[in-house]
């Protein structure tokens, strides 16, 4: 074939033995080629294996790469494998009920790509067939419905922004510093482009009687899992939404339909969404009274803690990111809230004595990741880095020692505190409190 | 208030002034996409069984008896012999009098707030790799078995949807169902803000071996 020829004339992939020059063997043969060539009187400007390319060309400089379809799909590079979802194998019995974590200390942007978005199942990931999935609304509506996937592709389309967090993002600390890792403190928070039908348009379509209040919505998952909203929420911002980033919800995040609720604690955004029924009272399922409410330390619980309160962290440095040498770096996070925007990100490199305010990124959209940076010259000394958001409503994100004061330190969910970074003098990174 | 008649002129009304004042609003079924659901659709995923009032509670019964011998069946073999738990599977028993307690525990006994909704959720959910597969005679026997356990109805105990509501659980009104936060009123300082001296290090992660390593494979952190 006339495309293999091509491929296999370059001298050194065809010495390295492989007709795709671009795998990654075929770099680590590449010692041994280009010593082969050598002896086989190649050249001398190929002979000079320099990692850093100047002054002779790399191998994929002088190689012709696969061609299109190669990769049908397509899929980040070899070198990238190690940017995945993690889990912590020790905080739960399993992994079917169970949470992973977005690598957020290896991404640059708001959105999280589709195959990093963080996961939380409570029966594993069903893998649903879609021409057999149905939406059923029904309850206190005039006319209730059953909807096919086709059904729903027809209704007006919107497209939002919106990150979803799990209000245990950050429960593991607490008690204390305990996980020393970007990814373990805040990975259960991820951001995408969501594309569906806004749940209004469904909820006029079927007609809300007048008793309506609340609303029931339940996954196809084996654990049916449900819970409750006030009507007044579905109707303002809530999206049930078949498209994430621009392609179908991958079946870890609720294909082929779920619901996406803006700004609230991401399992209210029911995946893989069968049933929405309207009551006139909220109820009071196993998720919103066993689990989903957060224990005082006066033995009183909270429960329909709905709202995701504004939060930040650094993402670069981060014990993942350590630095390399004084010099001038660029401090990089992300801000979010469940409030609408952000309004500014204050940086403190001493601790929390002095702040000053970062650079916010545009776009800086309502219930999405805001990103920021500030500009920092580290002299080599200790350090400790801290992010600061205030929301648009004002609202000011608190250190650990005011959420402990007044809420204990057994409420599991909803640690937004202010994370702290220790710098040492040699460039690494750690996870700490501060009194 | 209104009579039901008045009610509907009131909402006839309404949809008048609605329709003529917003030429998009939607009236129910303009769009018109999708089918009817008929009253045996709903029946079949109709399950949800309301916490407070067992409202959605179906026909059936189930004793403490017959509770113990499904759940030997069905459930012991993660939740323990008598609830106790299996490894981190969860307990289902036990903790009463632990939730201010520097370690809480957290079971349907100590925390959960309505009965009720242990008839749902083992209905939805349970056993795990077979959920919904049990009849509701069984999971009401389950329900009265799990509440016995924990010392909150006598073994004779009949659990259906009457006496299901009326069992009142020793947490039930310690719940707040409306959010108080904000509550910490955080002020964003920008200066001066403490004194370098009190900015201590009280705990950190550092060496303490709970971290998974965050490159290369998944890390199981089995002992090597």
């Amino acid at each position: 074939m006339r495309s293999d020829l091509w491929r296999n004339w370059p001298l050194v992939s065809k010495l390295a033995g492989t007709q795709n020059p671009l795998a990654r063997r075929s770099f680590l043969g590449l010692g041994a080629a280009l010593a082969g060539s050598l002896a086989l009187g190649a050249r001398p400007s190929q002979a000079e294996p320099t990692p850093a390319s100047p002054p002779a060309d790399a191998p994929w400089s002088q190689s012709i790469g696969p061609g299109v379809v190669d990769r049908p799909y397509g899929r980040p590079a070899d070198t990238e494998a190690g940017v995945i979802r993690r889990n912590v194998p020790w905080l739960t019995a399993g992994t079917e009920s169970s949470i992973s974590f977005s690598p957020l200390q290896d991404l640059h942007g708001i959105i999280t790509p589709n195959g990093l978005f963080f996961e939380r199942y409570h029966a594993g990931r069903p893998d649903v067939d879609p021409d057999q999935h149905r939406l059923m609304i029904h309850g206190l509506v005039e006319r209730p419905l059953i909807l096919s996937m086709k059904d729903i592709l027809r209704f007006p389309q919107v497209t939002r922004i919106h990150f979803i967090e799990c209000p245990a993002n950050g429960g593991m600390e607490w008690r204390a510093a305990q996980l020393n890792s970007l990814q373990f403190t805040h990975g259960m928070i991820s951001c995408a482009e969501w594309t569906g039908v806004r749940l209004s348009t469904l909820l006029e379509e079927v007609g809300v009687r007048k008793e309506a209040q609340w609303a029931m919505v339940e996954g196809a998952d084996g654990a049916h899992m449900n819970r409750s909203l006030p009507l007044n929420k579905c109707l303002d911002d809530c999206l049930v939404v078949y498209a994430q980033n621009g392609e179908a919800l991958r079946p870890e995040q609720g294909y082929p339909l779920r619901l996406v609720v803006p700004g609230w604690e991401g399992n209210v955004s029911i995946k893989w969404l069968r049933r929405i029924k309207l009551g006139d009272k909220p109820w009071y399922s196993r998720e919103e009274t066993s689990k989903y409410t957060d224990l005082m330390p006066d033995g009183t619980s909270r429960g329909f803690t709905w709202l995701i309160d504004a939060k930040s962290v650094i993402t670069f440095p981060c014990p993942e990111k350590p630095l390399a040498g004084a010099g001038l770096y660029e401090i990089r996070g992300l801000a979010w809230t469940g409030n609408g925007k952000i309004r500014r990100v204050d940086v403190s490199t001493d601790g929390g004595v002095n702040w000053q305010g970062a650079r916010l990124h545009e776009p800086v959209l309502s219930k999405a990741l805001t990103k920021f940076t500030l500009p920092w010259r580290w002299d080599g000394q200790p350090a400790l880095l801290q992010s600061r958001v205030i929301d648009e409503t004002g609202y000011v994100q608190p250190t650990i020692a005011q959420l402990r004061k007044q809420r204990g330190s057994n409420s599991v969910y909803h640690n937004n505190s202010i994370q702290t970074w220790q710098v040492k003098p040699d460039g690494s990174v750690f996870d700490v409190q501060l009194a | 208030m209104f009579s039901s008649r008045e009610r509907t002129l009131l909402l006839c009304a309404g949809l008048v002034i609605a329709a003529g004042a917003i030429a998009r609003a939607a009236e129910p079924g303009h769009y018109g996409y999708g089918e009817k659901a008929t009253p045996g659709q709903i029946a079949g995923w109709d399950i949800d069984v309301r916490g407070d009032d067992g409202a959605g509670l179906p026909p059936g019964s189930g004793t403490v008896h017959r509770g113990a011998v499904v759940y030997a069946e069905q459930c012991a073999l993660c939740h323990g012999a008598f609830g106790e738990g299996e490894g981190r599977l969860p307990k289902l028993v036990g903790g009463a009098g632990t939730l201010r307690d520097d370690r809480p525990e957290l079971t349907v006994g100590s925390y959960w707030p309505f009965a009720p909704t242990v008839w749902d959720y083992i209905n939805r959910a349970m056993p795990m790799p077979a959920p919904h597969t049990l009849s509701a005679d069984d999971v009401y026997a389950l329900t009265a078995y799990i509440l016995h356990l924990n010392d909150l109805v006598p073994s004779a105990f009949v659990a259906d949807r009457d006496s299901l509501p009326k069992v009142k659980m020793p947490n039930r009104d310690s719940f707040v169902w409306t959010d108080p936060r904000p509550d910490t009123m955080a002020k964003a300082c920008m200066s001066a803000c403490a004194d370098p001296a009190d900015i201590k290090i009280v705990s950190t992660a550092e060496g303490r071996n709970l971290t998974p390593r965050t490159t290369g494979p998944l890390d199981t952190m089995q002992p090597k």
